[in-house]
C-alpha cells in the first residue's frame, strides 16, 4: 500500500469517439433559449417525453416555490402529477425528476453544488430522493431550467444532449457506446465538449449496464477533473433511480453549460454569500485537520471510529466490530488516496472531500487489466461491501467499489444485500445448487465481485441479489429454504430498501431514524447514534421524538436547497459548545445561521429558524401522503426487522452478554441469573420492540400525525398542502 | 465513582480526562467535554485531574451520517 499511484495515469476510451458518434441518428432537434437564473431560480423546467419524443418547457409558478422551495420539493411534486396510486416503477408513466434547488450552483459556500433525483423506486414502490454531487444540476441551472422531467420510453438507446451555449436539446439514438459509466461519461463528455478546454463545461448522467438487470441500479452524475485529466463520478445510490433511467433506455444526459462563473445565480446579495462561504471554508481550512480529515480521508475517517463504538457493520449486521478492521481503516486510505488534489464535486467546496484512488489495476471481468481511478471508498463503501461481508481486503474492496459503480449498482444496497445471502450460506439458507456454485463464505471477495458481473450479464443468482433483500425474502420463503421468522429477522430492509452501514441496536432514536425516513432506511435523514446512544442526551421518548422531528427536516432542507449535508457538521466552529450547551450544539447554530443568511442572499428571501424548519415541513409531509398514496405510508411500513433493533441469534446475544444482561437487570427489572440465552433473548424482544412501538406513538405525534403515521388536516393546513387531491388521499384514513 | 455521560465509571485517584477517554474507548476527536458543567479546553485533557464523583460529559458531537 505503500507504492505511489499516479494520478494522471489511467486507461482511456475515446480513441473511438468519431466512430461512435457517427452511429448516432437524431431524432429530434429543439432549440430553445439558454437563460441564467435570478435569484436563484430560472422558473422554467424542461419537461421531455420519450414515448412522443416531444421536447417542452413548463413554467414554475410561485406557489411551487412557496410550498415546495425546489430540488427534492420540485421533483415530488412533478411526480405527484405524473402517476397515479397504480402506477409502477417500470410504466411509462414513471417520472424522473432532477432538481438542484435555488442554492445550488452557488460557488462560495462549501456544498452547494447538488441536485436531487426524484422517482417511483422499484425497490419499495413509493418515491426514492437521492441527493448527489457532480455538475449535471448547477449545469442545467445555467442552460435555463430548475428541473428536468423526464417521462416515457425511448424505443432505442437514447441520449439527450442539452447544449446551453449552442442553445439546443438533442434527442439522438446512441447505438454503439457501452453504458458501462466509467467510460460512458468520458466518451460523451470528450464527443460533446468544444475541445479538452470544455472538458470541464460538461457533464453526463449515466447508469451501468447492471441496473438493466437490478433493482439496486443507481444513476452516476459525472465531473471534469483537471487535475487528473479524469471524468469522476458521484451517485444518485438509492432506490433504484438507475434501473428507472435503464428502463426508459436512456444512455446518458449530456449537459453542456457556459463557462462557470462567480455569481450564476444572480444571488440578491452577492457580499453576503461570499461573506459567510469565506467563513466557513476558513473553518474547514483551519479545523479540518484537527475534526474529521475530511480533505485527507473522506468519509472513511469514520471506520476506526465505528468500530470502537461498536457501530460498524461486521457480518450482515450481526456485530459492530472486528479485529481486521485496521486492514480497511482511515490509515489505509489516508495513504491509498491521492493527497494534494482538491477533491470537489463541485467548485467552491473547501471541504473537498471526494477522495479517488488513483491506479487500481482490475482485476476480474471485463476491464481486467484496465488501470482506473476508483472514487473512493467512502464509509459506506467500507462498512457495506467490506466489513458487513466480512471482507478486510481494501484491494478487493476497491475492485467492488469500482464494478459497482460503473456498473451502475447502489453500493449501499448491495452491501447489504451481499451481507444478507453470506449470511443465508453460512445458515445453509442457501448452498452451491441454489447460487449457480458460488461460494458466499464471508471475505470472499471473488464472489462478491463475480455477483456483479452475473448481474452485468443478466444471467445467474447475481440477478437474484441485485433485486434486493426483500426480493430474495420472499423467494427464499416461498422455496421453503429456511425458517421464515430467521429470513424476516436478517434481512436489513425496511420499506424494501435496504439499511445503510451503521448498527443501530443499541441506539433506540437511530432505530426510528431508520424505519421512519420517508423513503427508506437512508441515514441522510437522521445519524443520532452520538446524541442518542454515547452521550446520552435524548434520553426520554419525547427528547428522541424531538430529534427525530427536528433533525429530518433540517437534513431535508439541504436537499430542496442543493445544498451538501457534510458542511453543516462535518466540521464544527471550535467553540460551538460553549456557546451553546446541551443538545442544542448537535444542531450547529452557527452553521445554521450561515444557512440562513446564504438563503436569503441568493433568493432575497428572508428566513429564520423556525421558517426553515417549516419550509421542509411541507414537502415532509407532502412525502408522507405521497406514501399513503401509493398504498404504504402507515405504521406497518415503519417497522425495522429484527436485526436492526436486537440480537437475533444466541451468538449474537453471547458476544454481548455482559451488555444484554446488565440491560435485563438495570431497566427491564428482570434478573437474568439461571436464564438460558433464548429466554433472554425472548425478554429482550419483548422489551426492544415495546419501546420501539413507544418511540414511534411519540415521534408521531410530534410531526402531528395520527396513531397510524397519518398527517392530520391540521398538520397539512399548517404547511399549506392542504390541496384537494391531497387532502382526497388523506381524508379516509382519518375515521 | 464518576458518572460519565450518566453510566457509572470507577474511579481511581489522580485520574486525568485523557484517562477516562481512553477507559472509554472514546476515540472520536471531535468532542467537548465537561467536567461538573465546566468545560476543559483540550490541551488540557492529559493534565486536568478529575475529582471522585464528578459527573463528566463526553459529547460527542455528531458528524458523519
Ligand atoms: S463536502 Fe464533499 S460531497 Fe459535499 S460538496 Fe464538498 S466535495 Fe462534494
Amino acid at each position: 500500500m505503500s507504492v505511489a499511484y499516479d494520478p494522471k495515469v489511467r486507461t482511456t476510451y475515446t480513441d473511438d469517439v468519431p466512430r461512435l458518434r457517427a452511429a448516432h441518428n437524431v431524432l429530434l432537434e429543439v432549440p430553445f433559449t439558454a437563460s441564467l437564473p435570478d435569484r436563484g431560480y430560472t422558473r422554467r423546467t424542461l419537461f421531455i417525453d420519450l414515448d412522443t419524443m416531444t421536447v417542452k418547457e413548463k413554467p414554475i409558478t410561485e406557489e411551487m416555490i412557496d410550498v415546495f422551495t425546489g430540488g427534492r420539493g420540485f421533483g415530488l411534486y412533478y411526480l405527484w402529477h405524473a402517476i397515479t396510486p397504480q402506477t409502477k416503477w417500470n410504466d411509462p408513466d414513471n417520472t424522473l425528476v432532477i432538481s438542484p434547488g435555488p442554492i445550488s450552483g452557488n460557488p462560495q459556500y462549501a456544498g452547494s453544488g447538488k441536485s436531487l433525483v426524484v422517482t417511483l423506486s422499484p425497490m419499495t414502490g413509493i418515491p426514492i430522493d437521492c441527493n448527489v454531487g457532480g455538475y449535471f444540476g448547477p449545469f442545467l441551472k445555467f442552460c435555463g431550467f430548475d428541473a428536468l422531467e423526464i417521462r416515457g420510453k425511448a424505443r432505442n438507446e437514447t441520449i439527450v444532449v442539452i447544449d446551453g451555449p449552442r442553445g439546443m436539446i438533442t434527442i439522438e439514438e446512441a447505438p454503439e457506446e457501452t453504458t458501462d459509466s466509467h467510460i460512458a461519461a468520458e466518451l460523451f463528455t470528450h464527443m460533446y465538449a468544444d475541445g479538452p478546454k470544455d472538458f470541464v463545461n460538461v457533464a453526463v448522467v449515466s447508469a451501468g449496464k447492471a441496473a438493466e438487470s437490478a433493482y439496486m441500479g443507481c444513476l452516476n452524475f459525472s465531473w471534469y477533473d483537471p487535475k487528473r485529466g479524469a471524468v469522476r463520478l458521484k451517485q444518485a445510490g438509492r432506490g433504484g433511480t438507475g434501473t428507472v433511467f435503464r428502463d426508459k433506455k436512456l444512455k446518458a444526459l449530456v449537459i453542456r453549460s457556459q463557462k462557470m462563473g462567480s455569481n450564476l445565480n444572480n444571488a440578491a446579495d452577492l457580499p453576503t454569500v461570499i461573506k459567510v462561504g469565506k467563513n466557513i471554508n476558513q473553518e474547514i481550512h483551519d479545523h479540518d485537520d484537527e475534526q474529521c480529515r475530511m480533505r485527507r480521508q473522506g468519509t472513511a475517517h469514520l471506520v476506526e471510529t465505528m468500530d470502537a463504538y461498536d457501530l460498524l457493520p461486521v457480518h450482515n449486521f450481526q456485530y459492530g466490530k472486528h479485529p481486521d478492521t485496521p486492514k480497511i481503516d482511515s490509515t489505509v486510505w489516508d495513504k491509498r488516496f491521492t493527497q494534494g488534489i482538491p477533491d470537489r464535486c463541485w467548485y467552491g467546496c473547501g471541504m473537498a472531500c471526494s477522495k479517488a484512488a488513483d491506479g487500481h489495476v482490475v482485476r476480474t471481468g471485463p476491464y481486467k487489466g484496465d488501470i482506473v481511478t476508483v472514487d473512493g471508498p467512502e464509509y459506506e463503501n467500507v462498512g457495506g461491501l467490506a466489513s458487513n461481508c466480512g471482507l478486510f481486503d481494501p484491494d478487493w474492496l476497491l475492485e467492488v467499489n469500482f464494478y459497482c459503480d460503473t456498473y451502475g449498482i447502489d453500493t449501499i444496497s448491495y452491501g447489504t444485500a451481499c451481507a444478507f445471502v453470506m449470511e443465508c450460506w453460512e445458515k445453509g439458507i442457501l448452498n452451491a445448487e441454489r447460487t449457480g456454485g458460488l461460494d458466499l463464505t464471508w471475505g470472499n471477495g471473488e464472489s462478491e465481485v463475480e455477483l456483479l458481473h452475473q448481474m452485468w450479464r443478466g444471467e445467474g443468482f447475481g440477478v437474484t441479489v441485485g433485486k434486493g433483500v426483500r426480493f430474495m425474502q420472499n423467494l427464499f420463503i416461498k422455496n421453503g429454504w429456511g425458517d421464515p421468522q430467521y429470513i424476516r429477522d436478517i434481512g436489513m430492509q425496511i420499506k424494501g430498501l435496504e439499511i445503510s452501514q451503521y448498527m443501530s441496536k443499541e441506539s433506540l432514536a437511530q432505530q426510528g431514524g431508520y424505519a421512519l425516513a420517508n423513503k427508506g432506511p437512508q441515514h441522510d435523514e437522521a445519524w443520532l447514534i452520538f446524541m442518542d446512544m454515547v452521550n446520552n442526551q435524548i434520553p426520554t421518548f419525547e427528547d428522541k421524538a424531538e430529534a427525530l422531528h427536528y433533525f429530518p427536516l433540517f437534513r431535508t432542507w439541504f436537499g430542496l436547497q442543493g445544498l451538501c449535508k457534510l458542511p453543516w457538521n462535518d466540521i464544527e466552529p471550535p467553540d460551538n459548545h460553549e456557546k451553546y450547551p446541551g443538545p442544542e450544539a448537535a444542531k450547529v447554530p452557527a452553521h445554521v445561521d450561515n444557512y440562513l443568511a446564504l438563503y436569503t442572499g441568493i433568493t432575497g428571501k428572508p428566513l429564520d429558524r423556525k421558517s426553515l424548519i417549516e419550509q421542509s415541513e411541507s414537502v415532509y409531509n407532502f412525502q408522507r401522503v405521497f406514501n399513503l398514496r401509493m398504498g404504504q405510508g402507515v405504521r406497518e411500513f415503519d417497522m425495522p426487522p429484527y436485526r436492526a433493533v436486537g440480537p437475533v441469534t444466541k451468538e449474537e446475544y453471547e458476544s454481548r452478554a455482559e451488555r444484554y444482561d446488565g440491560q435485563l437487570k438495570d431497566i427491564v427489572g428482570v434478573d437474568p441469573a439461571g436464564k438460558t440465552t433464548e429466554e433472554k433473548m425472548a425478554l429482550h424482544r419483548e422489551w426492544r420492540m415495546g419501546r420501539y412501538n413507544q418511540l414511534v406513538d411519540a415521534v408521531y405525534k410530534r410531526r402531528g400525525w395520527t396513531p397510524n403515521g397519518v398527517p392530520t388536516m391540521e398538520t397539512l393546513k399548517k404547511f399549506k398542502i392542504d390541496f384537494p387531491d391531497v387532502v382526497a388521499v388523506v381524508r379516509p384514513h382519518l375515521g | 465513582m464518576l458518572q460519565v455521560n450518566d453510566a457509572p465509571l470507577p474511579y481511581e485517584p489522580g485520574m486525568t480526562v485523557r484517562d477516562i477517554l481512553k477507559r472509554k474507548n472514546y476515540i472520536w476527536r471531535m468532542i467537548a467535554v465537561f467536567v461538573d458543567g465546566e468545560l476543559v479546553p483540550k490541551a488540557k485533557y492529559d493534565t486536568r485531574q478529575v475529582p471522585d464523583g464528578a459527573d463528566v460529559k463526553v459529547i460527542h458531537q455528531i458528524a458523519g451520517g
